[in-house]
């Protein structure tokens, strides 16, 4: 096996695999994070639920090990294909040869969205304890520090581009995913491809949507 | 000829050699036949050159049909020019305006090592085919048509994977500089037909260390090769390439340490 993951595609199969985990986590935090919209007992409680038992320790090490296997993959994979590529053209292709930028961009979306994922771990899982009572169960009350921190449109600005970049490289990422591992094949091609975009589309707008709809709210 | 006729501005990559360090010179092309090939735009480029006691301008060419798959460079960073599924040589310049400035460069990759101007040495690639592109057959009287069996659709498919030829320019056309749409359709023409099956381990295992050995880059789906490629070799045949080598490398059996009979 060592020859395979040594080789280029073999690396393209662990970036996808690891991305696919990212994938599915990111997807179902945002679709946690919906409970915002219930209330924000709800959400509370929700994130009390996925805090107390071990399983958290095992999802954190998968998504943990999971990222350091994309990123080391990446960086491998992306100093190869610079090399690849000493020189590159005086003019970029404009018309129908034109490759789209999500495409283009991925090392550079990729560095982002890191960058990204580390400040919201600072602000959020390691940012101010508030307590609340939700059906007599103390608490951590993230619904309140949730709604402080998008008080600022600055940080809501900021936290809007992270996410539309998140859309871009799920976009591109997720449809690769599918070619690297070999299953980008005659009838399902643009059903795959299909899928990835509307994937993205609603993981982008749903994480969107809750700090502007605080922000708007005012409370 | 008769018909309209165009003048253009060129912006040409001149290089004397690999050592030389290449820039670009502009040339005038003057009167030029909107029914002339790109390269029958460049011969008249270089006649002038000539009668100039100039250096012409080196390109690769043989067929001028668009199947031999030997010529070919980038023209507004596009390989092998603005319109799809064509090769220079039948890009006609009526696709072009007048009063144009057209910047031209030769295929870009670190595995294609510069001969001179527009002419890059794309042997890498003949390396690729050498390594496993091949099937082993007995020699003999040919074989009655249909006495081996194949589903029309994997002929098809097969067929249309067959029809790559070679000129690099989904390399060129690549921002990493990949040969993933070329190995893959030599892959995939072979994997699809039970002549190739012999082999077929061993091939995609060959040709995937072939390709990554000759200094190509990997593949990032931004389908570039595809939007160039004069033969329309689709991107899934790279799909089919990475399950084919991750099948070869999962289900290949040790090799047998001692040989003979039986």
């Amino acid at each position: 096996m060592s020859g395979f993951l040594g080789s280029t595609v073999g690396k393209k199969y662990l970036m996808g695999i690891t991305g696919l985990i990212w994938a599915g986590f990111v997807l179902a935090h945002m679709a946690g994070n919906l409970l915002i919209f219930v209330s924000h007992d709800a959400y509370n409680a929700y994130g009390h639920a996925l805090t107390s038992g071990n399983i958290i320790y095992v999802a954190e090490t998968v998504l943990v090990l999971a990222l350091i296997v994309h990123v080391f993959c990446a960086i491998s994979l992306t100093k190869n294909n610079r090399e690849a590529k000493e020189q590159r053209y005086a003019v970029a292709a404009g018309g129908k040869k034109k490759v789209s930028l999500a495409s283009r961009t991925m090392a550079i979306q990729g560095s982002l969205i890191l960058v990204f994922v580390i400040l919201h771990l600072i602000t959020f899982k390691y940012g101010t304890h508030y307590e609340t009572t939700v059906n007599g169960v103390v608490m951590r009350d993230l619904a309140r520090l949730m709604v402080e921190v998008f008080q600022s449109p600055g940080y809501i600005a900021w936290y809007v581009v992270a996410l539309i970049l998140l859309g871009f490289h799920l976009s591109h990422g997720v449809g690769s995913t599918f070619q690297s591992l070999g299953l980008m094949e005659g009838t399902y091609r643009d059903t795959w491809k299909k899928l990835s975009y509307t994937y993205a589309v609603v993981v982008a707008l749903g994480f969107i949507s809750q700090p502007v709809f605080i922000f708007l709210n005012g409370n | 000829m008769s018909g309209k006729h165009i003048n253009l501005t060129l912006k040409v990559w001149r290089q004397k050699g690999p050592q030389d360090k290449g820039a670009f010179a502009e040339y005038q092309a003057k009167n030029v036949s909107e029914d002339a090939s790109f390269l029958e735009m460049l011969d008249a480029v270089n006649e002038e050159l000539v009668a100039k006691g100039d250096e012409p301008i080196a390109f690769d060419h043989d067929c001028r049909e668009g199947i031999c798959g030997t010529c070919g460079f980038v023209i507004d960073g596009e390989a092998h020019g603005p319109m799809k599924s064509t090769t220079v040589c039948q890009l006609h310049m009526r696709n072009f305006n007048d009063g144009a400035t057209l910047t031209i460069e030769p295929f870009r990759a670190k595995a294609f090592p510069m001969i001179k101007d527009l002419m890059v040495d794309r042997s890498a690639l003949d390396r690729i085919i050498s390594s496993g592109g091949y099937i082993s057959a007995n020699t003999g009287n040919a074989v009655d048509a249909n006495a081996i069996l194949v589903p029309k659709p994997d002929a098809d498919e097969a067929m249309s994977s067959a029809t790559c030829i070679g000129c690099g320019a989904c390399v060129a056309a690549c921002k990493n500089a990949s040969a993933a749409l070329f190995t893959s359709a030599k892959i995939s023409h072979m994997a699809l037909l039970p002549q190739g099956q012999v082999e077929r381990k061993e091939r995609a295992i060959r040709m995937v260390g072939a390709m990554d050995a000759e200094g190509f880059g990997a593949c990032t789906t931004t389908g570039a090769c595809e939007a160039a490629c004069p033969k329309e070799i689709q991107l899934t045949n790279i799909s089919r390439m990475n399950r084919e080598f991750f099948v070869a490398n999962v289900t290949k059996r040790p090799k047998h340490k001692d040989g003979g009979a039986g």
